[in-house]
Order: structure tokens, then sequence, then C-alpha cells
């Protein structure tokens, strides 16, 4: 009996402790902790990039950050830039500008429990959204990419939860998200770009349209792959340059559709999908769920 | 095998046949009202820059039956070009459409232009202006200009005045075909002086489908 209880104490910490991880990287994701008056920052222009070696190495990170499918390609296992979730080459409020995070690291992650400095921050975009290999922290890769954020901060409070950081957190709309109704919305705002199959578009071999899903997309581990995440994204983003245009159900319910599809393993898989699910993976996502007939994350 | 060789052997002929269609519809229109296409569109169907008429040849096939079809319908309104569209029948519209997408895009004479007005354009056609949520051209039109499909055309390789003249349609709604009022959205921000500048920009920029010599 006395074994008993302690056993079932066990697991009601540890499950108080999964919703509390869960919590607190929602809040880091999606900037859900910025205060109302937060302070304001413009990055500094393109056009100022100083003409000198530091100036070289900014513009370096610049074309690893737009183009990353060429300029970074050793560690990049799928189809994504770094662009496509920050946008404007990482400048665009609200759109997880480079600025936003640069200022806030080193910071303490729920997702690995410890503090993380900058590099591991953008060693993790590389292992889960590029679903590749991490660059080193002394690579010419990850300097270049320090370098261009150190820049884009330039006079930006260190420490501050500027305004715009992040995505804005997007609360759960009345209506249980739906995928169903959120295929009639990809199909009427997202298909036209990001294909049918959620596919994205190529031109040229080279990305022009993101993959939303498949093997193409950032894996299950990615911050993306969370639908509260993705809803927060997409309502401030989607469709491009028309940000703020879908209500906020047609932003859960279409992040809900997305995120419904297969992509690539979580790279913290262990043993088995219900294990992974257990230990890293809560109720806003998908994973080890049964979608038509198939457990998503599994080996199909 | 017998079969496939025989398929083949009627495709040919069928395809001709229809090459052959097309091209005398470019050339004489047809006799239900549809005027010769290159009349305005230029022989090589490189349009008339001088007078805003786009080029037509490489544009994808898809495009281009959309936007008879529009013009049809009314979605995409034009004096000259609706009642031309109209008496098209849809097999003439399929026909055309793949004439003009299948020609190497003529030898283009870049516009010119003041060297600061064509920088401007160019910061416009690939980076954007994020300050007033103005993607890049480039995003949606594919690099270089080149199209993305039937949704998204080329923009390259076309003339100042034409794209100018586009831009301003999407603004005052008499052209409202576009995907998602995506173009739509876009026009409404841009400022005068960046229709200019990107228009000037893009004018001065060679095309290509893959079809040249």
């Amino acid at each position: 009996m006395k074994n008993t209880t302690s056993i079932l104490m066990a697991i009601g910490i540890a499950v108080a402790m999964i919703t509390l991880s869960g919590a607190s990287v929602a809040a880091s994701e999606t900037a859900a902790t910025v205060p109302v008056k937060a302070p304001e920052f413009t990055p500094p222009n393109e056009a100022d990039i100083p003409n000198n070696e530091f100036g070289k190495i900014v513009r370096q990170g610049k074309n690893i950050f737009d183009d990353t499918q060429n300029y970074a390609k050793q560690y990049v296992g799928n189809g994504m830039n770094c662009v496509n979730c920050h946008l404007a080459s990482g400048r665009k409020a609200n759109s997880a500008p480079l600025w936003g995070a640069y200022v806030r690291y080193p910071a303490y992650r729920a997702k690995n429990s410890k503090v993380n400095t900058y590099e591991q921050r953008i060693q993790g975009c590389f292992k889960y959204s590029m679903n590749g290999t991490a660059p080193a922290a002394d690579s010419p890769e990850m300097i270049a990419l320090v370098t261009y954020s150190y820049w884009m901060s330039s006079g930006a409070p260190v420490g501050a939860k500027l305004k715009g950081a992040g995505y804005p957190a997007l609360p759960k709309p009345g209506i249980t998200p739906d995928a169903g109704r959120g295929k009639t919305v990809y199909t009427e705002s997202c298909q036209v770009c990001h294909g049918a199959n959620g596919e994205g578009k190529k031109a040229d071999g080279k990305s022009v349209f993101p993959p939303l899903w498949g093997s193409e997309s950032f894996n299950w581990g990615a911050g993306m792959h969370r639908i509260d995440t993705a809803a927060a994204f997409i309502k401030a983003n989607m469709p491009l340059a028309k940000g703020g245009t879908l209500n906020d159900q047609e932003a859960w319910d279409v992040a809900t559709f997305i995120m419904s599809h297969e992509r690539p393993q979580d790279p913290r898989f262990k043993n088995n999908v219900a294990q992974t699910k257990k230990e890293y993976h809560d109720e806003n996502c998908k994973y080890g769920e049964k979608v038509n007939g198939k457990v998503l994350g599994d080996k199909h | 095998m017998k079969r496939i060789l025989l398929a083949a052997l009627t495709c040919i002929p069928m395809y001709a046949q229809a090459a052959d269609a097309a091209k005398t519809l470019a050339a004489q229109g047809n006799k239900q009202g549809t005027t010769a296409c290159q009349a305005c569109h230029g022989e090589d169907g490189g349009g008339t820059a001088a007078a805003g008429f786009p080029r037509l040849a490489g544009l994808d096939s898809g495009y281009i039956q959309q936007q008879l079809m529009n013009f049809r319908s009314g979605k995409r309104s034009h004096d000259v070009m609706q009642p031309i569209a109209k008496a098209l029948s849809k097999k003439e519209v399929t026909l055309i459409a793949a004439y003009y997408a299948a020609l190497p895009v003529p030898a283009f004479a870049p516009e010119g232009g003041e060297a600061a007005l064509l920088s401007k354009g160019e910061a416009i056609a690939t980076v954007g202006d994020w300050d007033h949520e103005i993607p890049a051209c480039f995003q949606c039109h594919g690099p270089g200009g080149r199209g993305m499909g039937a949704s998204f055309p080329a923009i390259t390789g076309q003339s100042a005045m034409y794209i100018s003249s586009q831009i301003e349609a999407m603004k005052s709604g008499s052209r409202t075909n576009d995907p998602v009022g995506l173009m739509k959205s876009v026009a409404d921000k841009l400022s005068a002086g960046q229709v200019e500048a990107v228009s000037a920009f893009l004018a001065n920029q060679q095309s290509t489908n893959g079809n040249q010599q």
C-alpha cells in the first residue's frame, strides 16, 4: 500500500512537471510574457552594415540566414531556410526577429532544462527546424549567424523583452480547433503557395515557398510543430504580407490541420512513440495521436 | 507496342494541327471577332512596350488561360481585351495559351532609367519594404521574377508601362483575379514613387523561360 502511494505520488509529480515544463516552453516560444509596455526597438538598416571585416561577417550571416540551403547546406536536412519562420531576413517584428531573441540570451530553457547560450539556441534550430546537424559553436557558419544577430541588435537594451519579440501569443479560441475546418482555410488561403500536399514550391531547385509538412519540412521536435506556436505565427504573418486577416479561430484551425500531418521524426526519439510523446510532447501537438488511422510519428 | 506506336503516330499530327491552329489564331484572329493577337502583342509575342501591351511569349500557359477566362468573366476588365476574349472558344483559349507559353522569351531591350530609381526598385523587388508590410516581389514571383506557375506571373521582361498599369488596376479594383487577394494587398501599400521605381527596375531586367536558343 505504502509502495502504491509513493508510486502514485511519483507519477503525480512527473505529470505536474511535464505540464509545468510544457507551459514554460509555450511562454518562451511565443513570448506570452511580453508586458504591455515593452520597450520598442528598430533594427539598423541593411545599408548601414559597415564596409569592414565586421560587416563582411555580418553579410555572411545574412546570406546563411536567407539561403541556408546554399550557405550552410552541410547542416541542413530538409527544404527550409531560417528566413521561412523569421521573415524579412530575421528583422520583422512578431515574426521571432533576431533582435528580440539575441538580447534575451543566455536564458534558461525548459526544452532542455538548462541555461542556453545564444549559440546553443541556434543549434536547436538546426537540429529541429532544419532537421539537420548543429554547427559547432566556433564554426564559421555559427560565428556569422551570431555576428549578424549582434549587428541587428545594435543599441537594443540587453535583457529586455522587446515589443515584437517572438510571435504574439494567440489564446485558444472558444470552439475547439478542428483540422477539418482548418483544411478549408488551408485550401482557400495557403495552398496557392504551399501546395495541395504542404510540399511548398521550388524554382530552379531553390525553395520559394517552404514545405509545411512531409519529409522536407521541420521535424517533430521543432517549436513550430506546436499548434499554439504555429497559430501565433500564422495569425501575425500569414498569408504573406496579409498578417492579421485570418481570425483567431481560423488561425488555430489551420494550424491544427497543418500539424496533423506526418513530418520527420523527433531527434529526441526514445524507444517508441508513446514514450517520446510522454516525455517531450503535450496537448498542443498531434505527435503520437491517431490521424486517419495512422499514429503520427510512428514508422509507416 | 503496336498500340503505343499508333498512339505516338496519331499524336504527332494532332499536336502539329493544334500548333498550326494557334499560329493562325495569333496571326489572323478568328472569324468570331477575335483580332490577331500579334497585332498588339508582337510577331514574336514580345509585346509592344511603348503602348503597354504585355509580352505573352514564355508566360505560363495556365496563367494565360486564366487571364483570358477572367477577361470573359470581368474579373479582369479591359476595353480591348474583354471583347476579344469573349470571341474565343474555350478550346481556342487552351490552344493559344499553350502556343504562347512554348515560345521563347524574345530578347528584350532593357528600358534603362536613373541609377537611383533603379536601385530603389531593385530593393523592392529583392528585399521588399517590410516596414510597410511589403514583401519582395521575387518572394512570390520567383527567382529573377521569372514567375511561379499559373498563380504568380513573370514580371521581368515586361514593360514599365504594363507593370505599373497592372499595379494601378489592382489598386482601383479593375483587376481582381489575384489569388487570395495577395497582390491587391501589396498594390494598396505601394506608394506612387515605389510603383514607378519597381516598374522601372523590372522593365530593365531580361527574363527567360528556358526556351531560348
